[in-house]
């Protein structure tokens, strides 16, 4: 149960933004700015490092939207979905690139503290082709998720265990982006299962 | 920011709501919070800057900060920061160290629903900003006198204008000062400016 009296139905994030509108604009402009948008990362890869941050800190539905879109933009399907799960798990294992390993190497050291970034890990990034924007971006939606993850977390918000809502929820924002949505409309995932709940 | 207008503009917006804005929660209040988390994230550009700010606005009592960084229990600061400090430093190991019963220590101090929203979004924030100075590696002025300056500046300016700028300058000037006294002390003399303040 949430910390606070948040709108019920409307899962993690979604109830503090609709809370909270004058924080939640300047949150949705980052993460739009950081995203989306034209960008020598891929939007794929980009979603990809804030699953990645998020799954590192355990935020159950931080790493599942942002899987979802990650895995929305590569595709949709569910091999796209199964290799997200894997880059989770271990990102140095799988098809990505030299590149964005090294990136995800930076943003998994960012997740413990700015500090844990070394001259050795910023060396492996620029061997492989990152450029000081990539290196930049990375730092800061590693930094970002680690905002997001607690404030999902820290306000105690309804996180729904059903992998169809993050299935709606990746495919709205891989096609919608983060500013110009109303959080307060219901998923038809959630809305759905209530309606047939009730009879 | 200044290599990245395009995220700068809402992270500065981010914080100006959160720190600036008219809330119950004091500003001074709230300075606190972003100064204790960065002080536990041990970073210590965010923390002098915001240390510097949270004494401005207590009319330059910089030994109240002092106190609040290493034991805000035993600080001189109401039951009710004591309580929301408590729950930024479980938001600061991770959302999910918040516990119930933390939060209702806040409530029977008279923490309000707005007001655990924004000590928690607060403390988020300042692990976002903290990871994003140390994670690159900035470089942090350790004048105090620097940080001091930019705090007045800060509180005292209008909604919405920056003044980094001013900063960047103050650094600057710093910097040319100690590469001149460098020379200098071979020819036993000391160069030295009185900083003006900034016009708008």
């Amino acid at each position: 149960m949430p910390h606070i009296a948040l709108t019920e139905g409307l899962p993690g994030i979604r109830g503090p933004m609709v809370f909270s509108p004058e924080t939640t604009k300047p949150l949705c402009e980052l993460v739009q700015v950081l995203l989306t948008g034209p960008h020598t990362l891929t939007p794929a890869e980009r979603e990809m490092i804030a699953t990645y941050v998020s799954s590192e800190n355990d935020c159950y539905y931080c790493q599942h939207c942002h899987g979802s879109t990650a895995a929305q933009h590569l595709g949709g399907t569910d091999a796209d979905y199964e290799f997200i799960r894997e880059v989770k798990q271990n990102f140095e294992g799988t098809r990505l690139s030299g590149k964005m390993k090294a990136l995800l190497n930076m943003a998994g050291k960012v997740q413990r503290g700015g500090k844990f970034v070394t001259p050795a890990d910023v060396a492996r990034a620029r061997a492989e082709g990152a450029n000081d924007k990539e290196i930049h971006d990375t730092v800061l939606i590693a930094a970002a998720f680690c905002m997001f993850n607690r404030y999902v977390d820290g306000l105690g918000t309804w996180q729904p265990q059903d992998p169809q809502v993050y299935r709606e929820i990746g495919q709205q924002t891989s096609k919608l982006g983060y500013v110009g949505r109303d959080y307060k409309k219901p998923l038809e995932a959630i809305a759905g299962k209530r309606r047939g709940s009730r009879g | 920011m200044a290599f990245s207008p395009e995220t700068a503009q809402p992270l500065n917006e981010l914080a100006e709501v959160l720190l600036r804005a008219p809330n119950s929660l004091s500003t001074s209040d709230r300075e606190l919070i972003a100064t204790y988390v960065s002080s536990q994230n041990d970073c210590d550009f965010c923390q002098r800057a915001h240390n510097a700010v949270a004494a401005y606005r207590l009319e330059g009592n910089e030994n109240l900060v002092d106190e609040v960084k290493p034991d805000f229990q035993s600080a001189l600061i109401s039951d009710k920061l004591k309580a929301l400090l408590a729950v930024a430093g479980n938001v600061k190991k991770g959302g999910k160290s918040v516990t119930s019963e933390r939060i209702e220590k806040a409530r029977q101090q008279g923490a309000t629903d707005k007001e655990i929203h924004d000590t928690v979004l607060i403390t988020a924030a300042s692990c976002m900003y903290n990871r994003y100075v140390d994670g690159l590696a900035t470089w942090a002025p350790t004048d105090p006198e620097i940080y001091r300056r930019n705090a007045k500046l800060l509180a005292e300016r209008e909604e919405g204008t920056e003044n980094f700028n001013w900063l960047q300058e103050q650094i600057a000037v710093r910097e040319l000062l100690d590469v001149l006294n460098a020379f200098a002390q071979l020819l036993d003399v000391r160069f030295d400016l009185q900083c003006q303040s900034h016009d708008r």
